[in-house]
C-alpha cells in the first residue's frame, strides 16, 4: 500500500521560511505590503506549476483567491506551522475546496510541509489531494470539495471558541458560485442568529462559475444586500488589493455581535492574461507551453 | 408485562446524566427537541445546546466544526432527515474526517406510525452503513440505548445511533442484570441449537417471544441481538451458522443495505446455511398505527415464528 509519507520527490526539509514563532504571533507576521505582493505572485507560480505538473486541477479560482489567502496566511492569521494543532490558532477553512492548490502553496510557503511536495498534487499516495483532506495534510482544517459546507463548519469552530472563552477566529473562504448552495444560506442565518462575531467569511467574487457568468447561470445579486439582510456586517473590497484586504480583516475583528462578510471583487485566473475571466480555466490546467507563458508573466 | 420506555426517552435522560461530568458535551437539534428529547438537556444546560432550526445540513456542518475544536457533539433529529437530508454533509464533514460527532436519530423505521412514509426512515441504516468510519448502532431497548449513548460519548469518532418513537418493553434486566453494551459484540439473548434469529432494534423483543412459541413446539431457537450493524459481529454470525445451521434476520428496515444485507455475505463467505430475511419489502410505507404497520409487514412475534418454522423445514 502506498503511504503519503513515501510519496513524491520531497527532499524532506521544510520551507526555509519556517519560523520559530512564539504561540500567539502571526507566523510570518512582519511582511511589508510589497513583500506580501511578491508572496502572492509566488503562490500563483506554484498554482501554475502544480496544476501543469498534475495535468488537472483548478487554476482559475485558485488564482482569483491568491491575494486573499496571502493576506491571511502571511499577515492576518495567528498560526504556528510547527504546531498545526495549536488549540488557540485561528482557523482558515477553505470551503471552495477546488482551490486546494492555492491552500497547499500557502501552507508550504508558511512551513507546514516541504515546498517540494507541492508538485505531487493529485498523485496516488500524495498528501496533496485533489480537494482538501483534513486527515492527511498538515494545516488543512476541513475536508472539502462538495460546495456549501465550510460556513457551517466555521460556525461550529466559532461556537466552540466562544464556549471555551477563547479568542481565536474562524476564517471561511467561499466561492461566489458556491452561494447557489442552499446550505450557505442556512449557515448565513445561523451565524447571525447566534451573533457570532468570531467568524469572518470571504466570498471570492470572480463572477464566473463552470457554466459561465454567475448572473447567467444563477443570479445571486444583489449579493451584498442579501448578506446584510441575513444579519451580516458586509465589507466590499478589491480582492487583489492586499492593503484593502488587510484593512477589511482588521475591521472585521472589531465588529461585535454579528459575523462579517468580506465580498472580495476579483478576476478569475488573475495574473495570467490568457486565463483571466475565462470560465474554462475553472477546472482546466495549463499545458506545458501555456505554463511557460504563465510563469513568464508571473516573474 | 415488562415495563415500557422508548429508546428516545432513555437518550434524553442519559444526555443530562452525562453532561455534568463531561463538560465537552454539546447538543444540537433541528427544531425537534421535544420529540428527540434533547429538550431535557436544553433545559438543564442551555449554554451547551444549540437549536439549528429546520436546517439539518447546516446542523451537521456545525457539529463537525465543534467536534474539530474538541467537543463531543450529539446531533439529533428524525432518522429520515439525519441520514437522507444531510447525507452529503455527514459524508464530507463528519465521516471522512472521522470527527467526534454522535448522530442520534430518533423515529427510525415504520413504528413512527401515523405520520406516514415521509417520516419513516426505512433506508437510514443502509445509508449510514455505507459510510466508511461510521459506527452504526440500533439499541434493542431503553437500557441498551442509555448504555450505547454512554459508550458513544467515551469513544472517539462518528456514530449513528438509531432510536425509536414508541414505548417498547425493557428486555434487559430479565436476561442479565449486569449486561454491558460493547460496540460490535452481539448479545446472545437466548441459547439454542436448531436455528438462529438475528434481530436488531425493537425487533429483538418479538424475536424472543417467537422463540418462546417455538420452544413449546419443541424447537430451540438461538436469538442474537445485533445492536451494532457496523462493525458487524462476524464471529457471532459464523458461530451461529456453524452451531445452528440456519439463520433468520429480522429488521425494521428495507432488506437492501440493512441487517440482512450485512449478515448474508458473512454467512455465504464463511459457512453457507439456509437463510431467511424479514424486512420491509422494496416499497415505501404508508400511514397507520405503529402496531398495524409492523403487522402489515409481518414484523411481529407471530410473523417471526412463522418464518422460523419455514426455515426449520428447509433445513432438512
Amino acid at each position: 500500500m502506498l503511504s503519503a509519507k513515501k510519496s513524491g520527490n520531497r527532499k524532506g526539509k521544510p520551507a526555509a521560511s519556517a519560523p520559530k514563532s512564539a504561540a500567539g504571533v502571526s507566523a510570518s507576521g512582519g511582511l511589508s505590503v510589497d513583500e506580501l505582493k511578491a508572496k502572492a505572485k509566488l503562490l500563483r507560480r506554484h498554482i501554475i506549476e502544480m496544476t501543469a505538473e498534475a495535468g488537472s486541477g483548478h487554476p482559475g479560482g485558485s488564482l482569483s483567491s491568491a491575494d486573499i489567502v496571502t493576506a491571511l496566511y502571511f499577515r492576518v492569521l495567528r498560526h504556528d506551522p510547527s504546531k498545526p494543532h495549536w488549540p488557540d490558532r485561528d482557523r482558515f477553512i477553505l470551503s471552495k475546496g477546488h482551490a486546494a492548490p492555492l491552500l497547499y502553496a500557502a501552507l508550504a510557503e508558511s512551513g507546514y510541509f516541504p515546498v517540494d511536495e507541492l508538485l505531487t498534487l493529485r498523485r496516488l499516495g500524495s498528501r496533496m489531494q485533489g480537494h482538501t483532506d483534513r486527515g492527511i495534510t498538515p494545516g488543512v482544517e476541513m475536508s472539502s470539495g462538495a460546495l456549501g459546507q465550510g460556513l457551517s463548519f466555521g460556525i461550529g469552530v466559532a461556537l466552540a471558541a466562544r464556549l471555551d472563552g477563547k479568542k481565536h477566529r474562524a476564517y471561511v473562504l467561499m466561492g461566489d458560485g458556491e452561494c447557489d448552495e442552499g446550505q450557505v444560506w442556512e449557515a448565513a442565518m445561523a451565524a447571525a442568529h447566534y451573533k457570532l462575531d468570531g467568524i469572518t467569511a470571504i466570498i471570492d467574487r470572480n463572477n464566473l462559475q463552470i457554466d459561465g457568468w454567475c448572473c447567467d447561470v444563477m443570479n445571486t445579486e444583489p449579493l451584498p444586500d442579501k448578506w446584510r439582510a441575513f444579519g451580516w456586517h458586509v465589507i466590499e473590497v478589491d480582492g487583489h488589493d492586499i492593503e484593502q484586504l488587510i484593512d477589511a480583516f482588521e475591521q472585521a475583528k472589531s465588529v461585535k455581535g454579528q459575523p462579517t462578510m468580506i465580498i472580495a471583487h476579483t478576476v478569475k485566473g488573475k495574473g495570467v492574461s490568457f486565463m483571466e475571466n475565462k470560465a474554462e480555466y475553472h477546472g482546466k490546467p495549463p499545458t506545458a507551453e501555456q505554463a511557460k507563458r504563465a510563469l513568464k508573466e508571473l516573474e | 408485562m415488562a415495563e415500557e420506555i422508548s429508546t428516545r426517552k432513555a437518550y434524553g435522560h442519559t444526555l443530562v446524566e452525562l453532561a455534568d461530568k463531561n463538560r465537552d458535551i454539546v447538543v444540537l437539534d433541528a427544531d425537534l427537541s421535544p420529540s428527540t428529547m434533547t429538550d431535557l438537556f436544553a433545559a438543564e444546560y442551555p449554554d451547551r445546546f444549540f437549536d439549528c432550526g429546520i436546517a439539518e445540513q447546516n446542523m451537521m456542518g456545525i457539529a463537525a466544526g465543534l467536534a474539530a475544536s474538541g467537543k463531543t457533539v450529539f446531533a439529533s433529529t428524525f432518522a429520515v432527515f439525519a441520514s437522507g437530508r444531510a447525507y452529503d454533509q455527514v459524508r464530507m464533514s463528519i465521516a471522512q474526517p472521522r470527527l467526534n460527532v454522535k448522530i442520534v436519530a430518533t423515529h427510525g423505521g415504520i413504528s413512527v406510525g401515523e405520520d406516514g412514509f415521509s417520516h419513516h426512515a426505512i433506508e437510514d441504516l443502509a445509508l449510514m452503513c455505507s459510510l466508511p468510519n461510521m459506527t452504526v448502532v440500533v439499541p434493542a431497548d431503553a437500557n441498551e440505548a442509555s448504555q450505547a449513548v454512554r459508550v458513544a460519548a467515551e469513544t472517539p469518532g462518528p456514530f449513528y445511533i438509531r432510536l425509536s418513537r414508541p414505548k417498547t418493553p425493557l428486555i434487559y434486566g430479565e436476561v442479565d442484570r449486569d449486561y454491558r453494551f460493547v460496540i460490535g459484540r452481539a448479545v446472545t439473548m437466548r441459547g439454542g441449537a436448531d436455528a438462529t434469529v438475528i434481530a436488531t432494534g425493537i425487533m429483538v423483543e418479538p424475536a424472543l417471544r417467537a422463540a418462546e412459541t417455538l420452544a413449546k413446539e419443541g424447537f430451540d431457537l438461538r436469538v442474537l441481538n445485533m445492536h451494532t450493524l457496523k462493525p458487524l459481529d462476524e464471529d457471532a454470525v459464523v458461530t451461529a451458522a456453524k452451531e445452528t445451521g440456519a439463520i433468520l434476520t429480522v429488521e425494521e428496515h428495507l432488506l437492501q443495505g440493512g441487517l440482512g444485507s450485512r449478515v448474508a455475505p458473512v454467512v455465504a463467505k464463511n459457512h453457507p446455511v439456509p437463510m431467511a430475511f424479514m424486512a420491509i419489502e422494496d416499497r415505501f410505507s404508508s400511514s397507520g398505527k405503529p402496531n398495524e404497520l409492523l403487522e402489515q409487514h409481518g414484523l411481529t412475534a407471530e410473523g417471526i415464528a412463522g418464518q422460523a418454522r419455514q426455515l426449520l423445514s428447509r433445513k432438512g
